[in-house]
């Protein structure tokens, strides 16, 4: 029992601890690997230009490609944003600047739930509010069921971002006569604006990738279509329904798709980062 | 500095103090004037722990009035009740009378704005805003609607040179506040405290998170601005309090227990805990 005996202890098990976190650290990547590496494996053999530019070819016809998907895709997160973001940022910052009132708590709440809700409950909530009432499959629906899941996404990282805000930035506002409200929107906003957009682009990774609240929303389309009040085609559903297909082409197309969704969401991960690292750096931090 | 561009508030009278009262406070202008602020049996509860006790008090009308004392002795909440800055946590309460030129800060009609308007306030950190410079001179004055480029930029120039930091960052207003040094920044924010022509600079520390050659900059600041203004400064450094204020106020746990001319605390004090404090028995 001599202090040396000690020592030696604790650095064989501060060892064999800092081995068991780098084995946990392999352990967790091995199924993000394996995805990626299967995507690609089996789904760039089919990718080519068509893939991006041509609509599909009908059942039992080779080729073709899912121009439409991605541009249907790209419309209903746009349609989805474009509501979502207003809202969520709004309330996110209702929560964190006027925290402690009733009604910020229960806006907070209101989003965890909504957070936790299923997507294909979404999803039938949109089809019973917006697909049965227009008598059609739309974007507008598919947009709405987006929005919902993106909402609490939106509010809960901006109120993150906004609570990050130094308190002395906002009594500097006020100590100039500034209100609340106007400490608000032109102080803490703008302060916390790159974590925030670093929260919408997550959320738009985030709702990128679903497909339960689309199956009954915007349904799906073999054709482009350029309206909004249309059935739209979307790489997700476009993935699920040539997979489930009987035909070997089909299989290799969805495969296809889902390495393209994959780099579409990756790539707006980093834009993400990027954005964030390059706002930080003009706001001088 | 120029301070024959900054023009004196119409209020000001006449017995203006000159540089000259820093090497004889104790002849400092005219005690029987009125005081532009005169605090009354003011006491200031958070929530049920009281943190003021019945203070008294008369600050003179451009003249730098000193508030020292150990942490925790209520100097900075008396300071932050002087433009309601307390009014932001939840559950303060507060008695008796702050009267700025007759006037109850705390009366039934007074807009909290318009007094955070008139007690301007330079924070113990400097807290600049990330916008531009110019941004952040100009804040208060776009808050009360001030539109016209020109006029925003000359009060820009004119609250600059008023802080002493004009001529360092003449040439590049336009770049955000975040690039400017730690003395620099207390400087800008003193300079957007000025802009809005307030009464009163109310200063919370202003130096403590600065080296001693800053720290020197601004207080040569404070002894020219109080031609201009009237400037209550909340400090830790008593040198400091003994170098720039006319006068001084000891607090204790809550309470006033001296105030007098800076001489007369710093020389001759008349309570025995004024005298530990000041030499250093304790706190």
């Amino acid at each position: 029992m001599t202090p040396g005996w000690h020592l030696r202890r604790r650095k064989l098990v501060s060892a064999a601890m800092t081995g068991a976190c780098a084995l946990a650290v392999l352990v967790a990547l091995v199924p993000l690997a394996s995805i990626l590496v299967f995507i690609v494996a089996r789904g760039l053999s089919s990718l080519d230009w068509d893939f991006f530019t041509k609509l599909p070819k009908p059942t039992g016809e080779a080729g073709g490609g899912m121009a439409n998907a991605i541009a249907g895709s790209a419309k209903l997160i746009l349609l989805a944003s474009l509501v979502a973001v207003p809202v969520g940022v709004l309330a996110g910052l209702y929560v964190a600047e006027y925290r402690g009132r009733r009604l910020a708590s229960a806006v907070r709440f209101a989003a965890d739930v909504l957070n936790g809700i299923p997507s294909i409950v979404v999803g039938i909530f949109a089809y019973g509010t917006v697909v049965l009432p227009m008598h059609r499959f739309s974007a507008i629906a598919g947009a709405v069921a987006l929005a919902i899941m993106m909402v609490p996404l939106v509010a809960r990282t901006t109120e993150e971002m906004v609570l990050l805000v130094p308190e002395m930035l906002r009594e500097g506002g006020m100590a100039l006569g500034a209100t609340r409200t106007q400490v608000a929107f032109s102080l803490v906003l703008p302060a916390a604006l790159p974590g925030i957009l670093t929260g919408v682009l997550v959320a738009v990774a985030r709702i990128a990738g679903e497909t339960a609240p689309l199956l009954f929303t915007s349904f799906n389309n073999q054709f482009w279509s350029s309206r909004i009040d249309q059935p739209t085609a979307s790489l997700t559903v476009q993935i699920y329904s040539y997979a489930i297909s009987p035909y070997d082409d089909l299989h290799r197309q969805a495969w296809a798709g889902a390495l393209v969704l994959v780099v579409l969401i990756l790539a707006v991960s980093l834009l993400a980062r990027l954005f964030t690292r390059r706002l930080e750096r003009m706001a001088g931090r | 500095m120029e301070t024959a561009t900054m023009t004196p508030s119409p209020t000001t009278p006449t017995h203006a103090v000159s540089m000259d009262a820093r090497s004889a406070p104790a002849s400092a202008p005219a005690a029987d004037a009125p005081p532009l602020i005169e605090i009354g049996g003011f006491s200031f509860w958070y929530g049920p722990k009281q943190a003021l006790f019945d203070i008294d008090l008369r600050i003179r009308e451009r003249a730098v009035t000193a508030f020292i004392g150990p942490s925790g002795c209520g100097k900075s909440t008396l300071l932050r009740c002087l433009n309601r800055m307390n009014d932001l946590i939840d559950g303060v309460r507060v008695e008796g009378s702050v009267r700025v030129q007759g006037q109850d800060l705390y009366g039934p009609d007074v807009d909290v704005v318009d007094v955070r308007k008139r007690l301007g306030m330079v924070f113990q950190k400097s807290n600049p805003f990330p916008k531009s410079i110019f941004e952040n001179v100009v804040y208060g004055l776009r808050l009360q609607g001030v539109k016209n480029k020109g006029v925003l930029r000359d009060a820009c120039e004119k609250a600059l040179r008023g802080s002493a930091l004009w001529d360092e960052v003449k040439d590049r207003i336009e770049e955000s506040a975040l690039s400017l040094s730690g003395g620099q920044m207390q400087r800008l924010c003193i300079a957007r405290a000025l802009a809005v022509e307030p009464e009163v600079v109310l200063m919370d520390e202003p130096c403590s998170a600065l080296d001693p050659i800053a720290t020197a900059k601004i207080e040569e600041l404070i002894f020219q601005l109080k031609e201009r203004f009237t400037i209550v400064i909340v400090t830790h450094n008593m040198q400091q309090a003994a170098r720039v204020s006319d006068e001084t106020g000891f607090f204790m746990l809550g309470k006033l227990i001296e105030f007098d001319k800076t001489d007369v605390i710093f020389t001759r004090p008349k309570q025995k805990m004024t005298e530990d404090y000041i030499t250093g028995r304790f706190g």
